[in-house]
C-alpha cells in the first residue's frame, strides 16, 4: 500500500468518525423524543411510535437507505449521499435508542413525579431537573452499545456511494489486485474505536451495578 | 398504485429473494448456535490461555463491522487460497460472526445460572458431553431465549448486506426490481415489510417457546 493509498483510508476513517458522529447526535434526541411520547401514552400518536419502532427495528440498514435514497426524489426531495446516509443512521438509531429510553423511564419510581408535583414542580422543570438525569445515567450503558452497534452499521452507507473507510479500503484492493492489507488496515481503524465503546458500556454497567448494590 | 402492481407482478423474483434471505437465517442460525454452545464453556475455562484466546476471538468480532468481515472473506480469503462463491462466503460470515455474539450471550446467561442443578447432575454420574446436553443447555436455552431471538433478527438485517457480494436475497431482489422498472418507492417498501414481517414471526416463535417452557416447568 503506498502512501496515497494510506490517505484514502484515513479520510475514509474521518468519513466513517464523522457520519456516525452526526447519526448518534441526530438520533439520540430523537429517540428520547419518541420515548417520552409513548411514556405519556400521546392518544394516537403513542401506539404510531410502537409501530415505527417496531418496523424500523426489523429493517436493515441498507434497505432504509436505498428506500431513503432511491424513493424520495421521486415525491420531489433529492438527497446526496451523505445526507440520505445520515438521515438513515439517524432514523434506525432512534428506533434502538428509543426502546432503551422507555426502558429507563419505566424504570422510574412512580412517586418521585407525585414529589415534584406536590412542590408546585412545572413539567418542563421537572423533566429536566428531575427525569432526565436521572434516566440519563440508567440508560447510558444501553446507548454506548447501541452506538458500537451503529459505527458498525456505517459501511452500508457505500451502497450510496459515500466513501467510508470501508469502501476505501475495496477500492484500494481493487487497485493493488492486494484486497488483504487495506481491509486488514480498515479492520486495524475499526477495532479501537468499537472496543474502547464497548469497554466504556462494561465499566458503567459495573459502576452502576455497584451503585444499586449500596443503595 | 400502479407501482405496486408492477412489484406484484415481479413477485416470483421477490418471493425467491426473500425465500434466500430465510434459507440463509435458518442455516446461519442452527451454524452459529451450535459453533456457539461449543465455544461457549471454552470462554469459562481454567487455562488462562484457552479462556484469553476465546475472550479475544468474541471481542474481535464485536468489533467488526459485518460488511468488512464479509468482504474479508469474500475478497480476503481468496489470496490466501480460500475461494467461496457468494453463498459459500455470506453463510461462512454469517455463521462466524454470530458465533461470538450467540458465545456471549450464552456465557452471560451461564453466569447467572445456579450451581446446584450441575453438582445434582455430577452426583448422578452425568460428565461431559452428556452433562452440558441434558443439564446445562436446556435451562440456559430457554434462560436466553428472547436474547437469542433478537440475535436472528439481526441474523436476518446482516444477510442484507450479503447483497454487495451479488448474493440474490431479499434486499438483491428489491433493489434489481427498483432499478429495472425505476419503482424504488414501491419495490423498497415492499421489501421493508417483508422484513418487518420476517421479525414479527421470530419474535412469536420465541414467544411461543417462552409459553411452552412455562408450562412444564
Amino acid at each position: 500500500m503506498s502512501a496515497a493509498d494510506w490517505l484514502t483510508l484515513f479520510s475514509g476513517a474521518l468519513t466513517t468518525l464523522g457520519l456516525s458522529a452526526a447519526g448518534i447526535a441526530l438520533g439520540l434526541p430523537l429517540g428520547l423524543a419518541l420515548a417520552l411520547l409513548r411514556w405519556a401514552r400521546v392518544p394516537v400518536i403513542a401506539p404510531m411510535v410502537a409501530v415505527y419502532v417496531s418496523v424500523l427495528r426489523a429493517t436493515p440498514l441498507i434497505t432504509l437507505l436505498l428506500l431513503i435514497f432511491f424513493a424520495l426524489p421521486s415525491v420531489g426531495i433529492t438527497l446526496g449521499p451523505v445526507t440520505a446516509g445520515v438521515l438513515a443512521l439517524m432514523l434506525n438509531g432512534s428506533a434502538f435508542n428509543c426502546e432503551i429510553w422507555r426502558a429507563a423511564l419505566m424504570d422510574l419510581p412512580k412517586d418521585q413525579i407525585e414529589a415534584a408535583q406536590s412542590t408546585g414542580m412545572r413539567f418542563g422543570l421537572y423533566l429536566r431537573r428531575i427525569v432526565l438525569p436521572q434516566i440519563a445515567r440508567a440508560a447510558l450503558p444501553g446507548l454506548m452499545s447501541e452506538m458500537s452497534l451503529l459505527i458498525k452499521l456505517t459501511p452500508a452507507l457505500a451502497v450510496v456511494g459515500v466513501v467510508d473507510v470501508t469502501r476505501a479500503a475495496v477500492r484500494i484492493g481493487a487497485a493493488t489486485y492486494e484486497p488483504l492489507p487495506p481491509l486488514l488496515a480498515a479492520l486495524a481503524i475499526y477495532l479501537p474505536i468499537v472496543y474502547a465503546l464497548v469497554s466504556g458500556q462494561r465499566w458503567f454497567e459495573k459502576r452502576l451495578a455497584l451503585s444499586e448494590a449500596v443503595a | 398504485m400502479h407501482d405496486f402492481a408492477i412489484v406484484w407482478s415481479e413477485r416470483s423474483l421477490l418471493l425467491s429473494g426473500l425465500a434466500n434471505t430465510v434459507v440463509l437465517t435458518v442455516l446461519a442460525s442452527i451454524g452459529a448456535f451450535a459453533l456457539g454452545a461449543m465455544l461457549c464453556p471454552l470462554l469459562m475455562r481454567q487455562e488462562r490461555a484457552v479462556a484469553w484466546a476465546a475472550h479475544a476471538f468474541v471481542d474481535g468480532f464485536r468489533c467488526t463491522p459485518f460488511l468488512l468481515f464479509a468482504y474479508l472473506v469474500y475478497y480476503g480469503l481468496p489470496t490466501v487460497g480460500i475461494s467461496f462463491d457468494s453463498w459459500g462466503a455470506g453463510l461462512f460470515a454469517l455463521v462466524l460472526y454470530h458465533t461470538a455474539y450467540v458465545a456471549e450471550i450464552l456465557r452471560g446467561a451461564w453466569a447467572a445460572q445456579p450451581k446446584a442443578p450441575v453438582e445434582a447432575g455430577h452426583a448422578f454420574g452425568f460428565r461431559g458431553f452428556g452433562l452440558w446436553r441434558r443439564i446445562v443447555m436446556p435451562p440456559l436455552l430457554l434462560a436466553a431465549g428472547p436474547v437469542l431471538g433478537n440475535q436472528v433478527i439481526q441474523i436476518v438485517k446482516d444477510s442484507a448486506f450479503l447483497t454487495v457480494i451479488a448474493l440474490p436475497e431479499l434486499t438483491h431482489a428489491a433493489n434489481s426490481i427498483q432499478s429495472r422498472h425505476y419503482v424504488p418507492f414501491a419495490a423498497l417498501l415492499t421489501a421493508l415489510l417483508l422484513y418487518w414481517a420476517l421479525c414479527l414471526v421470530v419474535e412469536a416463535g420465541v414467544a411461543a417457546v417462552g409459553r411452552m417452557a412455562e408450562a412444564r416447568r
